[in-house]
């Protein structure tokens, strides 16, 4: 998954991507196979070439380690805790229903193949950036007791040939219930990706859910000017809820949260809802912030000329696709295998 | 890179030793079958009865699969099961990510057996295939 806004730095455009909690759902698959839904809520938003993603993982009770794997679009600078209401405010600003997502994990040492690149422990969370193509991030995932749902490899090839950035988050229940944290809430953190054009990753959504489930979610994009959008128009379970330019109340908000000062004083606001089956969920968002011709391979509706290497650059054409890739949009949620159960 | 080498290679020697076998006797006594993408590559195949069947099992994936291959009662006990890793059973395969297995069975009665992985999740993905023994 790697859904996450990247900046075209030339044009400056500010993109803002937020899953709303009731909307961004991924499927935990549980110890005796069931599948528990779980909610995510993310808001990324690109300025200055620069893409601030903010997801919370929410404590939604019970015990041990759980986890999600997130594609980036590229390698994030800083990953830090985030404020504690902007998450909040976007999602009121459209809806005043405010639903979270709840999210669990766990990581360990890289085996080869992977590069670690960052490691990083907020609260109860543990979270990793790796760098590696499907193959080498699923078996890092394995390794690292973590059980994928069996579409993850084709899933995690579908974005590595794309960005070979991955963020695993672990949710340590144990270690919430320790620090006092009670079920509902959210441990909010603010990845800071240097990037350079926005896509949102909406395939992965269906990661781990069965054909017909539903699926529903919310993704707020803020740009520096009306964005052009892919696919379009909307179909298979996608809707243009609100467009138009963001409200000085809105930016003011989330503003002066923590961390969150690079908001600009102006900016766009489009809000994209997903209400599909997970085989309707075959595209992602492609954005152009300029307004003009987003990308068909960031709308997955086309492969990338060649897969990115580990070690390779990302292609121009890539690099176009920026991913506002949302954790919890994106998130592929796993659940550590001593936890599993098979026949 | 290095494994995917391997199995290709692995999979054209089988391939090779199939088509052998099945000139001489009709049906295959070593079966090649791949996992990629959470799907085998072989979902229908014919063997003979009353003679050894060796079936080699390419895990393709970065992901935990398993081979388990019996009759309708054999895969309800095993879809409600608690064995987290297989291995005593030559019926019973575990596969972890990028792994070869060979096993040998001997059918001793005519008819379909199916093969199923039981992890969650995946027999609903399709990781589900036919083996119709065929008396000589």
């Amino acid at each position: 998954m790697r859904g996450f806004l990247a900046g075209l730095a030339a044009v400056a455009a500010a993109l803002i991507v937020t899953a709303q909690p009731a909307a961004a759902c991924a499927g935990l698959i549980g110890p005796n196979g069931a599948v528990n839904l779980l909610r995510t809520t993310t808001f990324a938003g690109y300025h200055d070439g620069i893409e601030h993603y903010v997801t919370s993982f929410q404590f939604a009770g019970g015990s041990g380690q759980f986890g999600s794997l997130i594609p980036l679009p590229g390698v994030p600078d800083k990953v830090e805790k985030g404020g504690d209401w902007t998450l909040q405010r976007l999602i009121r600003e459209t809806n005043p229903i405010v639903r979270n997502d709840a999210r669990s994990l766990f990581a360990v040492a890289a085996p080869q193949g992977v590069q670690v690149l960052m490691e990083v422990r907020i609260d109860a969370l543990d979270i990793t950036v790796l760098k590696g193509g499907g193959p080498e991030v699923g078996r890092w995932a394995t390794e690292h007791g973590f059980r994928l749902p069996p579409a993850a490899p084709e899933v995690l090839d579908f974005y590595a040939n794309r960005s070979p950035i991955f963020l695993a988050a672990v949710f340590d229940a144990d270690a919430a219930k320790a620090r006092g944290q009670r079920i509902g809430d959210g441990t909010p953190v603010h990845v800071t990706i240097p990037t350079a054009n926005p896509w949102v990753p909406l395939r992965i959504l269906g990661l781990g859910k069965n054909a017909d489930d539903r699926i529903d979610a919310d993704v707020y994009l803020l740009t520096d000017q009306r964005p052009a959008l892919l696919p379009y128009p909307f179909a298979n379970g996608m809707r243009l809820d609100h467009s138009a330019a963001a409200t000085s109340a809105l930016l003011t908000d989330l503003r002066s949260d923590k961390g969150m000062g690079w908001i600009p004083q102006s900016g766009w606001l489009t809000k994209i809802a997903i209400d599909a089956s997970a085989s309707q969920l075959t595209y992602d968002l492609a954005v152009d912030t300029k307004g003009t011709s987003p990308s068909r391979v960031a709308a997955g509706l086309q492969a990338p000329p060649s897969p990115t290497s580990s070690s390779g650059q990302p292609s121009s054409d890539q690099i176009a696709l920026i991913g506002i890739a949302l954790a919890s949009l994106g998130a592929i949620v796993i659940l550590r295998k001593s936890q599993s159960v098979t026949a | 890179m290095i494994v995917r080498t391997i199995v290709a290679l692995a999979l054209a020697a089988l391939a090779a030793s199939a088509c052998t076998t099945a000139s001489a006797a009709q049906l295959p006594t070593h079966i090649a079958i791949r996992i990629h993408y959470s799907h085998f590559d072989q979902t229908k195949i014919d063997v003979p009865m009353g003679v050894p069947v060796t079936f080699t099992l390419v895990n393709d994936d970065p992901i935990d699969h398993e081979w388990l291959i019996g009759d309708e009662a054999f895969h309800a006990r095993h879809r409600a099961g608690t064995e987290a890793v297989h291995g005593d059973r030559p019926n019973e395969i575990s596969l972890p990510p990028f792994s070869i297995k060979t096993t040998t069975l001997t059918f001793d009665r005519p008819g379909p057996l199916t093969f199923i992985c039981h992890f969650p999740q995946h027999e609903a993905y399709g990781m589900v295939g036919v083996v119709m023994v065929k008396p000589g």
